[in-house]
């Protein structure tokens, strides 16, 4: 009853094409960021930090990368971890050749030279499509990850081959290294994800957004029609490989401190987050924090159920949430292919209808 | 003949022979993506689903005998039997037909008409299933596959080319083996599928869904037969690979190494399959021995993706592939 349109007027076009056209999901959203910006950093300790947040709002901003490409311009993509990578290795080179620049330009400046590795490994999408192009993809995954492995100058030619974020500091604060307090690690990424959000949501409804689309689509059909598919698809390359570039950078710098390429950013990485969008929803803002959210969960869950509530032992209880998570997959497929973002779809159409269903 | 060529020679030879091994893996992808036009992600997994299955039949383990223990605190391990290997190998065929029926009954029933990406994303998941569970019957650790294939190297081949070029070439039994096996298993999947009437049946489902259907092709027994034979590849695969290198989680990862095959070779050819394996395999062999050096070594880890990936900017559809024709 209370949650719809009616009585609340549009008197601009700028209201009409608003992101949340009810009364009730706008105020929902700004108590949310509410809770998000004023009471959670006052609560949270290393644990939560750690285990939950700080890894939700890191993989929602590769979600929402990875969601631009795939969602919106219908390029499959196997390669996140790779890009992943690249973002954590630049601003590791960065950082260290640049200790006095603050960490947020660092941070950004590493989403900006992965979109350049993106629109260079994008280039293909022009000839190759569907699976073709996913598998090519993984090209991109391997050689990254080798070459970071390989090439000393991309680890400061450290003894053991891994890269250590040291300590560097937004407004005196420290936000990366090993004494950052919990709320800034949790403060930066999600000042970095709401940011990057906003951006997002105003680009997938505005013209580029048209465009993405209208390739994913069909492409044929939107190259005769005018939509220039060789800008667009790379447009496209590049906005998704900057969010997750940026994404790598907080994975590495402020979440893991210290990484190595294989084990942090191997192709595991790029299955998890394209499970997210899947499981999230294809083409869905809400889509991409519903699946970071999900599968960032149910790993600790699972975990505190099996090993703390029944007393198995931790490999066999991770060879179960393999099974679980495995199964999980294949019956979220079946029961909702458009992921939770449609699940939510539905309950908010309902809610609307209600308390009269017909 | 020098002796640099000698070596290039034998790196290629090899290469060949491990180009074998992937066309193995590929085959199984080849084989679903025709009938089915599901990217089935856990062929790989299947092969080691298969190995494990086989080396426990074998040694006669007690299925889930891990989980028994930690539930019940028992100390179950063996029935304290070892099967010969015939048997098992027969055994094991059954359950991978099962699990082809499992599959289809459980999972693949439920995602007709769905998108390709969720089709592959199901697989995934299954691939994720298989694993966990295949670990959870058997155990993680490493296990050694023993179904009295010959090993090493190949004397005549040293001694003959040792008297013909003072250089003996290095080519394991096994390697061999594998190329006889998969030379047999082309041949009896192309008899099978040209003179059979369920092989005609199949390259009718993989022409046209509807009209096979329209012609009373029943379309879950295809399924069911094609995951079937899918398993039964997947089997050989496995036998191969857990032999050459004991059967472990990394067996899984050759799916991987069967991507480049496919893309190569085209997703819809058995003959692209076997040719694209060649290719890769000589390739990478080769790339490493004469760039690895000056480059950092490791370079198969990606050099397959990367050729294959400029093969297909020149032809979008593979090798032998069907062309690809879009229509608004």
């Amino acid at each position: 009853m209370l949650y719809r349109e009616a009585g609340d007027f549009k008197t601009s076009y700028v209201k009409d094409s608003q992101t949340f056209p009810i009364k009730a999901d706008r105020m929902a959203y700004f108590a949310l960021l509410a809770v998000a910006f004023g009471v959670v950093p006052f609560l949270i300790n290393d644990y939560w930090a750690n285990a939950v947040f700080v890894p939700f709002l890191i993989y929602a901003i590769a979600a929402i990368g990875l969601n631009i490409l795939t969602g919106y311009c219908g390029q499959v993509s196997l390669g996140t971890g790779g890009f992943m990578a690249v973002g954590a290795y630049a601003v590791y080179k960065l950082m260290t050749t640049f200790p006095d620049v603050p960490i947020l330009i660092h941070v950004l400046l590493a989403g900006g030279v992965t979109a350049i590795v993106g629109v260079l490994f994008g280039l293909p999408s022009l000839r190759i499509k569907g699976f073709y192009l996913a598998v090519a993809t993984l090209a991109a995954q391997f050689f990254l990850v080798w070459l970071f492995n390989k090439v000393p100058w991309f680890y400061n030619y450290s003894a053991s081959g891994q890269i250590t974020a040291p300590e560097r500091t937004m407004f005196g604060i420290a936000v990366t290294g090993a004494s950052t307090p919990a709320w800034a690690k949790y403060l930066f990424c999600l000042v970095i994800l709401v940011a990057l959000a906003w951006l997002a949501r105003n680009l997938t409804r505005g013209m580029t957004g048209r465009k993405w689309m209208a390739i994913r689509d069909m492409d044929i059909a939107a190259e005769i029609i005018g939509v220039n598919p060789l800008t667009t698809k790379l447009s496209a390359f590049a906005v998704s490989s900057f969010f997750i570039g940026v994404s790598g950078a907080l994975f590495f710098a402020v979440y893991l401190g210290a990484a190595e390429v294989g084990e942090a950013f191997g192709i595991n990485k790029s299955f998890l987050i394209l499970f997210m969008v899947i499981i999230g929803g294809l083409g869905s803002m809400f889509g991409s924090f519903a699946g970071a959210a999900f599968l960032v969960l149910l790993p600790v869950l699972l975990k505190n159920v099996l090993v703390g509530g029944l007393g198995w032992p931790t490999d066999l209880a991770a060879h179960i949430e393999l099974m679980i998570v495995g199964g999980l997959i294949i019956v979220f497929l079946i029961l909702e292919p458009h992921g939770l973002a449609q699940l939510w779809r539905v309950a908010k159409e309902k809610l609307r209808l209600w308390p009269f269903p017909h | 003949m020098p002796d640099q060529l000698l070596y290039a020679i034998e790196v290629s030879l090899n290469g060949l022979m491990a180009g074998i091994m992937y066309s193995l893996v590929a085959l199984g992808f080849v084989l679903i993506f025709k009938a089915s036009g599901i990217f089935n992600y856990a062929q790989g997994v299947l092969a080691l689903f298969a190995a494990l299955t086989l080396v426990g039949l074998q040694q006669g383990q007690i299925p889930f005998s891990h989980v028994i223990n930690a539930i019940f605190g028992t100390d179950l391990h063996s029935f304290g039997w070892t099967l010969p290997s015939v048997v098992a190998i027969a055994l094991t065929a059954l359950v991978m037909v099962g699990m082809a029926w499992l599959i289809e009954r459980l999972v693949l029933k439920h995602l007709v008409n769905q998108e390709p990406i969720i089709l592959f994303m199901a697989t995934i998941g299954l691939a994720y299933f298989l694993e966990g569970l295949g670990d959870v019957m058997w155990g993680a650790d490493i296990k050694k596959l023993d179904v009295g294939l010959p090993q090493g190297i190949n004397e005549t081949i040293d001694a003959v080319t040792f008297n013909a070029f003072g250089y003996g070439f290095f080519i394991d039994n096994l390697d061999i083996i594998a190329a006889f096996v998969a030379a047999a298993l082309v041949l009896s999947l192309t008899l099978f599928s040209q003179y059979t009437k369920y092989g005609r049946a199949l390259r009718a489902v993989a022409d046209d869904h509807q009209a096979a259907l329209s012609v009373g092709i029943s379309l879950r027994f295809i399924w069911v037969l094609v995951w079937s034979i899918a398993g039964f590849v997947a089997l050989v695969a496995g036998i191969m690979w857990g032999s050459k290198s004991g059967v472990q989680f990394s067996l899984s990862l050759i799916a991987l190494k069967a991507l480049p095959v496919l893309m190569l070779g085209g997703f819809t050819s058995i003959p692209g399959a076997i040719v694209g394996g060649l290719i890769i395999g000589m390739g990478e062999k080769l790339f490493e021995f004469f760039a690895g050096p000056l480059i950092g070594g490791a370079t198969e880890n990606w050099f397959a993706y990367v050729l294959a990936l400029l093969f297909l900017v020149f032809r979008p559809q593979g090798l032998f592939g069907e062309k690809i024709i879009e229509r608004v």
